[in-house]
């Protein structure tokens, strides 16, 4: 678990009909810990009982430690974080939040970097051009949303020339090869958005012949839904359910069986459970875990990975 | 005469796991005389990799002429001959620096030209999974000697005479991908003047 | 807090030596009678006042003496220290650590005020009064990471992440255990770990990355790594090899007591913040065998460890030609006694 800090809700500001920004400032005004660009934290909300953790790309110049901000954009549909942040938060409200943490860091010996984001997936760029442009590095962002209202990064973005908008609701639709072509060797490109942006960028670069280790993608997601599960823990024998929209990570805390964790969306690897017996299939969410672990079934992410059959005991 | 089996060794020693074809992508090919039949083998499985390839012939003399004309005829975008690696330094600099991404490094022939190659590769910016390696040819190594930094080329016995400081040096399987050099320590440094007999260096 | 520093040498006249004080809170890193690797990893800073766990960099009586050797090392070799050109951020970062902790745990010696981007740094015992702006370079007599390093002891190792491993990618050496950093800048962490025997095998490295690359910023560990080595010597690198390595056939039961000493690595990982790198502090502690053994403690569980290690690992820390002399010698101090757990003295 990552050290937290309280910090205080300074400023909310709607960017659109669904998304909204926060600020959070220390409430005594002390410095917080700098950050690279990329790197997110863990908002905690106590909502009604049961302890919410949601992930959020930092999206405020990384090296200005009078506060944090992030955007978050409402999920009707999703499992509660996003409807607390807009339905129970103002300025005022104090929050447990930890300290920042990257899974998606621009590599530094880049020659050029190329920046592809879909719609929320801004965010994590929001705060990389800051650094880049303070360390002068060469850069574009291509940045495509729906249509005008919805398209948060709007009132964020620089108005530059390396920062290009694609409205497809204009008639202007991003397409990633043409984004990755005949760039100059040590161009890197990284991606964050919906999973089919993701897919069309790596199918893109593939198909021109970029090699893997120059291709990044913002790899964690929210916990998805499911059907109930329940579990067995292997010390003491404790049955634990697994609600439909709880991960099994929420289900273990609210148990109060201790699991180390960072970044809950399957990136990190902290939260590594071993598995004594699966009767059934593990369905594995997490980008963490390889091809043979997950045909293994001896190990599990339960910050996004669920079970579908009789029986599983977790090693714990 | 096939890719080189090199005896199992450290994490840092480099392997070599043979040329594969990616097709007609943009390509920079290298070998000297040993590892042009490599480039051959090569296009002889995928013709199309030679459509967009830049080949870049390090081989003096007269086997050098000869691969030059074999290479040729594959039809390659271009060949450029030069006497030996040194002097295609200055052309595959230039080939680097303008290289666009998907751009193909097979690289074929001797450790040395593989690692110093690789090394010029690596500094502009070309990521390490880009590049393509087939070992041909003698093992003999490129030696740096950790003391004075000086580099001895073609070394094939273990402990060698450093061509720099001459002190005797004994081989090591550490690898610097940087410098694209095998280290070479002093053999006698507890006990100047007990040296061991030579032996060839082993694949 | 220390107020002494000594006037020693680590080379030619070996004039280095131990204060009584610097006996008793010498990181002896053996806590039980026999020694395999293990990956003993504690937080840090933390650990009993006065103890060289403290504080995050330890300053003690050996710093102003230390440093001179650094410089002397430096003007013979410049490439003992390296920064390849991406890790230019990791050495602010780096350089904000050390000047933030010594300020703090030792306000006495070291100042730091900072206005914006205009920085003050003093530094009482090297007699440096330097001002400057914080990310730009040129305002500074040598690039960020080696004007920190030159005034802290030990090596500092700049570790960047990228695709599932750490890459040595900068660096400040002038005081291992025989390994070349000008040789293996640039490598990954299981390329420059090969030459280490049986480690591989054992799956030592593979928990010990994943344990590295999951370091966060506000969590800092440490572990402790020992070797050996013929004289109070920092610079027993592989560059001067040639030079030193006579000296470790000088090893006789007379001298053997004052002239071998066991060489501690406190090695300590930290998450810096803005270049998101890990920076690996290498710090040595030395101390001959019978200013160790003044602590009866330590004299009997010596004997033992190094009477008892594996062949393999004897060689790999380059003592296997003195060990019978070693052990011969540190058997006068184990009556067979129980020793207490732990690694502090009774």
């Amino acid at each position: 678990m990552s050290r937290q800090m309280l910090l205080r809700v300074t400023e909310v500001e709607p960017l659109t009909p669904l998304v909204t920004r926060f600020r959070f400032e220390h409430p005594e005004r002390a410095a917080l810990p700098l950050f690279s660009g990329g790197a997110h934290v863990v908002v905690e909300m106590p909502d009604d009982g049961v302890l919410r953790r949601n992930a959020y790309s930092l999206i405020s110049d990384p090296y200005d430690g009078s506060g944090y901000e992030i955007a978050v954009r409402r999920e009707d549909t999703g499992r509660g974080g996003s409807r607390f942040m807009h339905g129970q938060v103002a300025t005022g409200t104090d929050l447990r939040v930890s300290l920042p943490l990257n899974l998606f860091a621009l590599d530094p010996r880049a020659k050029k970097h190329v920046l592809i984001a879909g719609g929320i997936g801004i965010t994590p760029f929001l705060a990389q051009l800051r650094q880049l442009e303070r360390l002068q590095q060469p850069y574009e962002l291509h940045y495509a949303a729906r249509s005008q209202a919805e398209a948060a990064g709007l009132k964020l973005l620089p108005q530059t020339a390396q920062v290009h908008v694609h409205i497809s609701e204009n008639g202007d639709r991003m397409d990633p090869g043409a984004l990755l072509e005949g760039q100059p060797i040590g161009t890197h490109a990284y991606v964050c958005g919906p999973e089919g942006l993701i897919a069309a960028v790596m199918d893109a670069g593939a198909r021109l012949g970029w090699p893997p280790s120059a291709l990044h993608a913002e790899a964690f997601a929210a916990p998805p839904p499911g059907e109930a599960f329940r579990v067995t823990i292997g010390s003491t024998g404790a049955e634990i359910e697994v609600g439909p929209h709880q991960s099994l990570l929420e289900a273990l805390e609210a148990a109060e069986v201790e699991v180390d964790w960072s970044c809950r969306g399957g990136a990190c690897g902290r939260c590594e459970t071993g598995v004594r017996a699966c009767h059934g299939r593990i369905e594995h969410h997490d980008h963490w875990l390889s091809p043979e672990e997950r045909a293994a079934q001896t190990k599990i992410m339960p910050c996004m990975s669920r079970f579908r059959g009789d029986r599983l005991v977790l090693d714990l | 005469m096939p890719n080189t089996q090199f005896s199992p060794s450290i994490d840092s020693r480099p392997v070599y796991p043979g040329l594969t074809p990616h097709g007609a992508s943009p390509a920079i090919m290298v070998a000297d005389a040993e590892g042009a039949a490599a480039l051959r083998e090569l296009a002889a499985r995928d013709a199309s990799v030679m459509d967009r390839a830049q080949v870049v012939l390090a081989a003096g003399g007269a086997a050098g002429l000869a691969e030059a004309r074999a290479l040729q005829a594959l039809q390659p975008k271009g060949v450029s001959h030069e006497p030996d690696l040194a002097a295609a330094l200055p052309l595959l600099r230039r080939l680097l620096a303008e290289a666009r991404m998907g751009t193909r490094l097979y690289l074929a022939g001797s450790e040395g030209l593989i690692g110093q190659v690789s090394a010029l590769a690596l500094d502009a910016g070309l990521p390490a999974d880009a590049i393509e390696s087939e070992h041909r040819g003698p093992i003999a190594r490129r030696m740096q000697c950790v003391h004075c930094k000086g580099i001895t080329e073609g070394v094939t016995t273990d402990p060698f005479t450093c061509s720099h400081c001459g002190l005797t040096l004994f081989v090591r399987d550490h690898f610097s991908r940087r410098l694209g050099v095998f280290q070479g320590v002093c053999v006698d440094a507890e006990t100047p003047g007990i040296i061991p007999e030579p032996q060839e260096i082993r694949p | 807090m220390t107020k002494h520093f000594n006037d020693e040498t680590f080379r030619g006249d070996y004039t280095y030596y131990n204060s009584p004080e610097a006996i008793r809170r010498f990181p002896f890193p053996f806590d039980r009678d026999s020694y395999m690797y293990s990956v003993n990893i504690e937080q840090h800073p933390g650990g009993p006042a006065g103890s060289p766990f403290e504080y995050a960099f330890d300053v003690d009586e050996h710093y102003v003496a230390e440093m001179k050797d650094r410089a002397i090392t430096l003007a013979e070799d410049p490439l003992r220290c390296q920064s390849l050109p991406h890790m230019e951020l990791a050495g602010w970062d780096l350089l904000e650590l050390i000047m933030e902790a010594k300020a703090r745990d030792y306000p006495d010696l070291f100042g730091l005020h900072k206005d914006g981007d205009r920085w003050h740094w003093i530094n009482r015992p090297l007699r440096i009064d330097q001002r400057f702006t914080f990310l730009d370079a040129t305002t500074l007599p040598y690039g960020p990471m080696e004007y920190i390093t030159r005034q802290a002891q030990g090596d500092f190792a700049l570790l960047h992440e990228r695709e599932g491993n750490l890459w040595m990618d900068a660096g400040m050496v002038t005081s291992q255990a025989d390994w070349s950093l000008d040789f293996d800048v640039g490598m990954n962490f299981f390329e420059w770990h090969a030459p280490v025997p049986k480690a591989k095998k054992m799956g030592v490295f593979d928990k010990a990355l994943k344990f590295l690359l999951a370091v966060q910023q506000g969590q800092a560990y440490r572990r402790l790594n020992w070797t050996m080595t013929v004289n109070p010597r920092l610079d027993t690198s592989p560059e001067n090899y040639h030079k030193w390595g006579p000296e470790k056939r000088t090893i006789t039961p007379q001298n053997v007591g004052r002239k071998q000493f066991l060489r501690v690595e406190l090695q300590s990982f930290w998450r810096l913040p803005r270049s998101n790198a890990i920076v690996f502090p290498i710090r040595c502690y030395l101390a001959c065998l019978d200013d160790l053994a003044s602590q009866p403690k330590w004299g009997r569980r010596l004997h033992r460890v190094l009477r008892d290690l594996d062949p393999v690992l004897v060689e790999y820390k380059g003592f296997a030609v003195n060990r019978d002399i070693i052990v011969a010698h540190l058997a006068r101090y184990d009556d067979g006694a129980p020793t207490s757990p732990g690694i502090f003295p009774d």
